[in-house]
């Protein structure tokens, strides 16, 4: 069981919660404490919005184990607003219309299944982003 | 320049090993090391290797290989550096030999990816990535690689056929050299229509695993005089490190430690482009190769792949890759990958390449990279 390992990371599967550097207010995700910028420490909290644009994709066919039941999937770098790049899956969207540059929002899906009796991980995934009505 | 000679090179052949172990697979490499040095002992073992645990069960290769291979008492242990390992543990054994804490050293790497097959294998290689932030979104090496050719496409307006040329010379060098995995030549018209990894990447870009052990026996650089007919200098050796993960970095088509370690690398050996006679770099996806050639500074950003249009890379080319077949079609052995390329570039400048030989090769430099150029690892060898 890996209840753990992903329990902690939470904060980042479901709500996308980074760090702000203390002293030249670099955005970071994933939060790694140390300013990727300015080496500062950087450890106030901050919760991205979840909006960005793909920055690159690809469709995966081979897949590691676990993924395997969903090949093939798309799996992209998302440039969110505030600065950071993100890997993570697309969703709700049509191989066919994927482009870099398209607008998109954060998401929260399944990520896999441990097998037919283990965790089932949630986290962030993207999604085209919706029209606002 | 480092005081630190080659004197003994070993290395099997790459494929499917499916008879032979881990554990075999190494102590043939050494077995043919020690018989090309002409020697039965040494002082210290650096085993490169990335995925015996997950792959084979078995880790604590330094005694494991020290033992088997009659060498027991020993100080030996595993250097991992994802698939530049190899490169990680000749660094290591350079420094052992130049501080004078041994006479002799034997970097031995070597892999067994056979053990497992199917995405067993493609999960042992994620394990390179960033398990919290890339590997648990389904990313594998391959993806990584496809991330950074649609990017690079995408900057510097080129298609994917543009970089067919990488694997036509690769596989025009391992069709002549009887250790490589694929001896078969490829046509460049048919590269873009192979069936899709991780699309854009496709079987005719990105190289095979396979299984495989190379030993490098090195001792100072005096000594190596007395030994050996050709021992072969270590110029330059150098190790730099770039984010574990490729969405952390401010210039995702630059691969910074590929840039830092090979200009360390040859400051140290006091040797400039034009020097260089033959390059083993780590092609294990066409646009790495066009990236790491930007990087160590023989084309301009978003111009490496022009060197492969142009033939400027085959063996009678301006500079030299793969030679042997590089990552492609010698095969990517994992952590032995980077040891190979040593054995290869060594075998250069020996005049020992037979039909795979640039002709008078005296510099020659090679470079391996973990995951995407998270770990680089140069080392310049001169004549």
């Amino acid at each position: 069981m890996e209840v753990s390992r992903h329990w902690r990371l939470n904060e980042q599967r479901y709500a996308l919660i980074g760090e702000t550097c203390d002293s030249c207010g670099t955005k970071l995700f994933p939060p790694r404490d140390v300013c990727l910028e300015c080496e500062a420490p950087a450890k106030e909290l901050y919760t991205f919005t979840g909006v960005g644009e793909i920055y690159s994709y690809t469709t995966v066919y081979e897949a590691p184990a676990g993924f395997a039941e969903y090949a093939p999937y798309t799996v992209a770098l998302v440039k969110l607003e505030e600065g950071p790049v993100v890997t993570a899956q697309l969703t709700d969207v049509a191989k066919a219309d994927l482009h870099i540059g398209m607008k998109v929002e954060m998401v929260t899906r399944k990520l896999r299944t441990d097998g037919s009796e283990g965790m089932i991980i949630y986290g962030y995934k993207f999604r085209p982003q919706l029209e606002m009505a | 320049m480092t005081n630190v000679s080659i004197i003994g090179l070993g290395q099997t052949d790459v494929k499917e090993h499916w008879q032979t172990s881990l554990r075999h697979l190494a102590w043939y490499a050494i077995e043919a090391a020690l018989d090309n040095a002409h020697i039965n002992k040494v002082d210290g073992i650096f085993v490169a290797n990335m995925l015996a645990g997950p792959l084979s069960g078995q880790q604590h290769l330094g005694a494991l290989i020290a033992d088997f291979s009659g060498l027991r008492g020993v100080e030996a242990v595993t250097v991992e550096a994802a698939d530049a390992s190899g490169g990680a543990a000749l660094r290591q054994a350079v420094m052992a030999v130049q501080s004078g804490l041994m006479e002799t050293a034997l970097v031995v790497g070597v892999e067994k990816m056979t053990d497992l097959v199917g995405s067993p294998v493609t999960s042992a290689l994620a394990l390179a990535l960033d398990a919290d932030y890339e590997t648990v979104h389904g990313m594998t090496p391959a993806a990584v690689g496809a991330l950074l050719m649609r990017r690079y496409m995408y900057e510097y307006g080129v298609q994917v056929a543009d970089f067919a040329g990488f694997s036509v010379n690769a596989h025009a060098n391992g069709a002549v050299n009887p250790l490589a995995m694929f001896r078969n030549k490829l046509r460049a018209d048919r590269f873009a229509s192979a069936p899709l990894v991780a699309d854009p990447v496709t079987l005719f870009d990105a190289a095979p695993t396979g299984d495989g052990a190379a030993a490098v026996i090195v001792t100072n650089y005096e000594r190596a005089q007395d030994m050996v007919p050709q021992p072969i200098r270590i110029a330059g050796s150098a190790i730099a490190t770039d984010t574990l993960a490729i969405h952390d970095r401010k210039e995702m088509l630059w691969l910074a430690a590929a840039q830092k370690s090979a200009a360390r690398a040859m400051a140290a050996a006091g040797v400039s482009h034009d020097d260089i006679d033959v390059l083993e770099l780590h092609d294990a996806f066409t646009v790495l190769a066009a990236l790491s050639l930007e990087a160590i500074g023989f084309a301009e950003r978003g111009e490496g792949w022009k060197l492969a249009r142009d033939g400027e890379i085959g063996r009678n080319g301006r500079i030299p890759i793969s030679t042997f077949g590089g990552l492609k079609a010698r095969g990517n052995p994992g952590g032995a990958t980077g040891v190979y390329q040593i054995v290869e570039v060594a075998r250069q400048l020996r005049g020992e390449a037979g039909d795979n030989q640039v002709s008078g090769a005296t510099i020659g430099m090679a470079q391996c990279l973990g995951s995407a150029g998270a770990t680089a690892v140069t080392h310049v060898l001169s004549k």
